[in-house]
């Protein structure tokens, strides 16, 4: 018996239109994001209606997590080398080229420079894992904080830019020590990081009062 | 891969054979969704905004500018816990009790009463943005007469006294909505003893 012969169907999609949007989707991609920068504890920033944008340079970010620790993070591995150089000058710490070298290349820091031996003899992923146990000292027995700000300056110039993000849920006393730390030092003009928030036309609450 | 065949059963005599080049792209697209999927993850799209602010030095003892405010202009806000602002206008008062009013960040709350008192400038800014929308003003003078709307004369002075049960959020919110109510006069001023006097006569939590 003869069997019906069934064509095969050739089903050959063309992936080319799929490329190409791909591709188009990935360049977007790479040209409107920037890399996520890894920090020691998750932070919430508030909203706000400020438009202005922060800086992409010449910029110390200090980190204050809602138990009011503090990290610091200044961009440039060179200039934090420097300053790390003038931490542990003030501090009679002496260092070796590997841990500046390491310290210059990782991410935020915030180690209290009595620790800081111990925390650099750490494997990367271990330090990563205990670093939000720490947080720079910044009571009034030994500021570190000031110590570092000062260095940044030092070593970055005027032009440096101090940008505080701190988490919505901060209570006010940890963002006053900050403040007023800053103040001691005579810093007194800074950014506070926020997210974006839409606002109404400030004009329609008031025409809704009338 | 890559599928060469060649098309067309009759050939003519001295006709090269048509040949059909397809290019499979299913592997590139693969890869790009892998590339894509890593990109989205990775990084973040919007780029954080900031609010600038000024804070006086140390050494000019806030409390005489304070007094330099003139009663009419000043406005007093207290930031407590659970989101809540306590405000006066004008001069401080140690012996009436409820002498503060409770209101909240909200359109109807703290910005009305800011908007309600700098209603002129708020008006004037808003005939500046659009004026700004539409070109009519360089971005320059957009900021120069910006600044200057702001600080003229009889505006309101704010001063903002977070208190220590509240939140580094409030604080932001409240420099927000000097923002948003065109305010250029206000500083960020610490709890004193008169304040907290004041504060406990109108059953206030302050700490």
């Amino acid at each position: 018996m003869a069997r019906p012969k069934i064509r095969r169907k050739d089903t050959w999609i063309d992936m080319t239109p799929m490329s190409d949007v791909m591709v188009l989707l990935l360049t977007f991609f790479m040209l409107t994001s920037t890399f996520l920068k890894p920090e020691p504890v998750t932070v919430n920033t508030p909203m706000s209606v400020s438009e202005i944008l922060i800086p992409d340079k010449n910029v110390l970010s200090v980190l204050i997590s809602p138990k009011g620790q503090i990290f610091l993070d200044l961009d440039n591995p060179d200039d934090r080398i420097a300053v790390l150089e003038a931490m542990a000058a003030n501090y009679n710490l002496d260092l070796t080229e590997k841990e500046k070298y390491e310290f210059g290349i990782a991410t935020s820091f915030g180690v209290p420079m009595r620790n800081f031996k111990e925390f650099m003899s750490m494997a990367l992923d271990k330090r990563n894992e205990v670093l939000p146990q720490y947080g720079v000292p910044i009571d009034s027995l030994d500021n570190q904080f000031k110590g570092w700000v000062l260095a940044a300056r030092d070593v970055k110039g005027k032009d440096m830019r101090i940008a505080i993000k701190a988490d919505a849920t901060t209570p006010y006393p940890y963002i006053k020590t900050v403040m007023g730390s800053l103040q001691d030092i005579r810093e007194n003009r800074y950014n506070l990081i926020t997210a974006l928030r839409e606002v109404q036309n400030p004009s329609a609450a008031a025409v809704s009062q009338e | 891969m890559m599928q060469v065949s060649s098309g067309g059963g009759e050939k003519k005599k001295g006709q090269k054979a048509k040949q059909d080049v397809r290019v499979d792209f299913t592997p590139m697209v693969d890869m790009m969704m892998l590339l894509i999927t890593f990109f989205m993850l990775a990084t973040s799209l919007s780029k954080p905004q900031t609010m600038e602010i000024a804070m006086p030095a140390k050494d000019k003892v806030a409390e005489e500018d304070q007094n330099e405010v003139k009663a009419s202009e000043a406005i007093t806000l207290y930031l407590g816990a659970d989101h809540k602002v306590y405000y006066y206008e004008g001069l401080a008062d140690l012996t009436t009790p409820n002498f503060l009013t409770e209101t909240e960040f909200s359109a109807d709350g703290l910005r009305s009463v800011l908007v309600e008192r700098n209603r002129k400038v708020v008006d004037q800014v808003r005939e500046l943005n659009t004026k700004k929308e539409l070109n009519q003003v360089s971005k320059e003078d957009y900021e120069t007469q910006l600044s200057e709307l702001k600080s003229g004369k009889g505006t309101p002075v704010v001063i903002i006294k977070p208190m220590e049960n509240s939140t580094y959020e409030d604080m932001i919110a409240a420099l927000d909505e000097m923002l948003i109510a065109s305010i250029g006069k206000y500083s960020i001023v610490d709890v004193d003893a008169n304040d907290q006097t004041m504060l406990t006569n109108s059953g206030v939590a302050f700490k």
